[in-house]
């Protein structure tokens, strides 16, 4: 499909966080960069204009499916970019704040640099693919809730901070780096890939899904009692090379049928 | 803040003396005044209701509408140390519930634990006038007030636990019920409470020993007294200081599978028992939950017709229903042991506290789901109840808010007794255990209008002892009314369902001592209501003596000082004494 851009160029950095989760393509679509710029964002207790923060260029297809956000720099103190989400394409040539693609349901988001902690919070579909490193509560679930992403996708090409993956309940969390403590903690489904070292406590009180760590495990609980060894097991539909170690736990949890795979 | 509020009560009142208000042409239902839908104007001066007022008085066309008095709630969590904490437990249930401020209101969140000010616009919005919480520990009376303070649109007072009390289970253990009384009549001014609250009486402090009781014959540990003369020994007390409202009873084994023979044994210390007053000896709330029978999981059902049959031959009880709504929401009584068995089952997060001398709250999320055996079951008890209980003035609708669902699902449940189509159309969607389990399927009563506004308000102000002023349209009453758009001329609420849980939903005029503060279902006023509390006078000497004890044990056990412990006036919005004479000279 041919993409239109709108290119967002930030002003300068907020000096508090800045809420913008207008920013999407299902929100630009169909409206003139007059509009665009009238748009709310939510700077402390103040109700701001986009205006206020971007300069805004290009043309926005009335299909949000063809249109491509392209931000332009740093906003690493602008919060829920993508939120929400159902279509298009949001491209951040820097990095960007928390809640990147939070409750994103479609469409793809990429991330040049870092994204900071909450990214693909409550995630149900679509694409998050960073670059850089995330932070804390990757794909997790809000605080106190048990449901968290639920489908689609996260690549990260660095790592990922504390409890990626937390309360998973379906998709896909990639890590091409190492991963912090309490990686997948309570998740039930989908599968957690990790390229380099998963932290401590990993798979805590998992109850489903798959956790595949290709690198080493930094301490394994005892509530994983190891399964069998596998040769170039299919996990999840995927197929994987090289021989793992399947665990299966959480025995902490009653009826816990998470599997744990650890590469050797 | 809390002086501002009183003086901008005082000006308030003043500006409402001059209003003159009538409401021409409404259907009225005062079911106290025996009027069932009779066409007939309401006059309203001073905040008050009256025969007649002045022919220029502003005049509200309520043709084609229902007028009924405000609704009166008594019994839902809205304030208090467990509902807050409700809240620090489920910040989920606030993000996903989330209403934007506009220039009069308050910005709300929550579901099952809205935000104290939304708790008031809601219940303003349904067309009730008069909410009591169902539970404050003695200990955070301070607290409740406080979030009772921010409760707007509302009269408001609450229930103080008094179930699992030292000093009282030891009064009573001894039979000094002259001793306890003074007590109590202390305790309810120290807290600015209105009436005992006993919560699975002795199962909280036995909790403290990792316990519970399971019959009201097990005897408390440590104190020789059993469950059963807890709830009869206040009973007694109750009589004695004259209170407006009855002891109001959360039985033993809440919840639990074959409850009904431990509520059948509790209802029964009421014989031969006499109320002090016309108003019953007992209130026996949200007996949904106490109402299964069955020894397993798999034998779990209902046993309504049981307790309906054994409500039906007492004359001095009163009941309130604790209805189910499917869906989500969030446990909180002051029976811990319960909500720890309740999270065990669950698996859930889960949040307990020990109040020191007086009680031990629990709090749990809960999903009703309507695949699951039980919620089903559970669902049609509380319909049951409501509709095999045949006087409609001992039965009042609740949800026991927010245990069996969020109170603004009220209008639902109000559509499910008018309708039985409404309930079998419901029932084509859930688990076959109701149709096995309960008997719900064969009941056919549909509750009229009249009965409804008996169910949640005139029976309520009755109950309350607040007949007087409350729950009716009677000259000298409160001007609190309630008006809906439902034409009953028109809407046959056995088919038209639908609408009548819309137009209950949203009140057409919700009228607060003369001041309208509904419209269409939109607040367009806000104002603080009265907060009411039980003054009970007893005799110097005996509250002297009484005195020396609660001083010498407060030294001993409680992490707080005496002089620390009495809420004052100044926390109250309004504060309104109702003083009672007592036979304790």
């Amino acid at each position: 499909m041919p993409m239109k851009d709108i290119l967002l160029k930030p002003l300068d950095q907020p000096v508090y966080t800045l809420e913008a989760e207008v920013v999407k393509p299902d929100d630009f679509a169909g409206k003139s960069i007059e509009e665009i710029l009238e748009l709310e964002v939510y700077y402390g207790n103040r109700v701001g204009k986009l205006r206020d923060f971007f300069d805004v260029s290009g043309e926005a297809p009335d299909n949000p499916e063809e249109l491509r956000i392209v931000i332009d720099g740093d906003i690493s103190r602008i919060k829920r970019i993508g939120q929400k989400m159902k279509a298009g394409e949001i491209f951040v040539k820097g990095s960007a704040g928390m809640y990147v693609g939070a409750l994103m349901e479609g469409g793809k988001i990429t991330v040049e640099g870092n994204v900071d902690s909450f990214s693909g919070m409550m995630m149900r579909g679509g694409e998050i693919y960073i670059k850089g490193d995330a932070g804390e509560y990757l794909g997790c679930t809000y605080r106190g809730d048990r449901l968290g992403m639920r489908g689609g996708i996260i690549i990260v090409e660095g790592n990922s901070g504390m409890e990626t993956g937390q309360f998973l309940n379906g998709g896909k969390i990639i890590i091409k780096g190492n991963t912090g403590a309490f990686t997948g903690v309570h998740m039930k489904k989908g599968m957690i890939v990790v390229d380099g070292k998963a932290g401590v406590r990993t798979g805590g009180q998992m109850t489903g899904g798959a956790i595949v760590v290709k690198g080493e495990i930094e301490s394994l609980l005892p509530g994983f009692d190891l399964d069998k060894r596998v040769e170039n097991p299919s996990i999840e539909n995927e197929p994987f090379n090289g021989s793992f170690d399947k665990y299966s736990g959480d025995s902490a949890e009653k009826g816990a049928k998470g599997s744990l795979y650890v590469k050797i | 803040m809390m002086l501002k509020s009183l003086k901008d009560s005082g000006i308030g009142f003043w500006r409402v003396s001059e209003m003159e208000l009538v409401l021409k042409n409404g259907f009225v239902y005062d079911p106290a005044n025996n009027i069932n839908g009779e066409k007939k104007d309401i006059f309203i001066k001073n905040g008050k209701i009256v025969e007649s007022v002045n022919r220029n008085a502003k005049k509200i066309d309520c043709s084609g509408k229902i007028v009924m008095p405000g609704g009166v709630e008594i019994h839902s969590h809205i304030a208090g140390g467990k509902v807050n904490s409700g809240r620090i437990l489920r910040p989920e249930d606030h993000f996903k519930h989330v209403q934007a401020k506009t220039g009069l209101r308050r910005g709300c969140t929550g579901y099952s634990t809205p935000s104290t000010f939304a708790v008031g616009y809601l219940y303003s919005q349904l067309g009730y006038t008069t909410a009591f919480t169902g539970a404050i520990p003695p200990l955070t009376a301070r607290h409740t007030h406080e979030e009772l303070h921010d409760i707007p649109m509302l009269d408001k007072s609450g229930l103080v636990l008094m179930g699992n009390n030292w000093f009282l289970l030891r009064y009573l253990r001894d039979k000094d019920y002259e001793r306890a009384a003074v007590y109590v009549a202390w305790l309810l001014k120290a807290t600015r409470g209105y009436a005992i609250k006993i919560v699975n009486p002795g199962g909280g402090e036995a909790w403290g020993w990792g316990k519970n009781v399971r019959s009201i014959d097990d005897p408390v540990p440590h104190f020789d007294i059993t469950p059963g003369e807890i709830i009869s020994g206040l009973m007694e007390v109750n009589e004695l200081l004259n209170l407006p409202h009855s002891i109001h009873v959360h039985f033993n084994n809440l919840g639990r599978m074959g409850n009904y023979t431990t509520t059948i044994d509790s209802l029964e210390l009421t014989r031969g028992k006499k109320s002090s007053h016309d108003r019953q000896v007992m209130q026996a709330t949200h007996l949904q939950f106490h109402s299964y029978g069955g020894d397993s999981w798999k034998t779990f059902e209902s046993r309504s017709d049981e307790i309906a049959k054994d409500v039906n031959r007492r004359d001095n009880i009163a009941m309130d229903t604790g209805n189910l709504i499917f869906g989500d929401t969030t446990t909180m009584t002051a029976d811990a042991p319960m909500e720890y068995y309740l999270a065990s089952l669950t698996k859930y997060k889960w949040m307990n506290r020990d109040i020191e001398l007086e009680t031990s709250p629990g709090i749990t999320p809960m999903f009703y789901s309507k695949k699951s055996p039980i919620s089903t079951v559970q669902w049609a008890v509380g319909l049951e109840l409501a509709l095999l209980i045949d006087d409609p003035w001992k039965v009042m609708i609740t949800t026991d808010h927010p245990n069996g669902g969020p109170f603004i699902n009220y209008p639902t449940v109000f559509a499910w007794l008018m309708s039985s189509k409404y309930r079998e159309e419901t029932m084509t969607g859930l688990n076959s255990a109701v149709e096995k389990k309960a008997i719900l399927a064969t009941i056919d009563r549909e509750l009229d209008f009249n009965e409804i506004a008996i169910g949640t308000r005139a029976a309520q102000a009755k109950s309350l002892g607040l007949q007087e002023t409350k729950g009716h349209l009677g000259a000298g009453a409160d001007a609190d009314i309630a008006v809906y758009d439902i034409n009953p001329e028109v809407i046959d609420p056995s088919r038209d369902y639908k609408a009548i849980e819309k137009s209950f939903r949203m009140a057409a005029y919700t009228i607060k001592d003369g001041k309208i503060l509904v419209r269409d279902g939109e607040i367009v006023k806000v104002v603080d209501g009265k907060t009411l509390y039980v003054n009970a006078e007893v005799g110097e000497e005996l509250k002297k003596d009484v005195m020396k004890d609660i001083e010498y044990n407060f030294k001993r056990f409680y992490s707080v000082n005496l002089n620390n412990y009495p809420v004052q006036e100044l926390y109250l919005t309004n504060p309104t004494a109702i003083n009672i004479e007592t036979k304790l000279e």
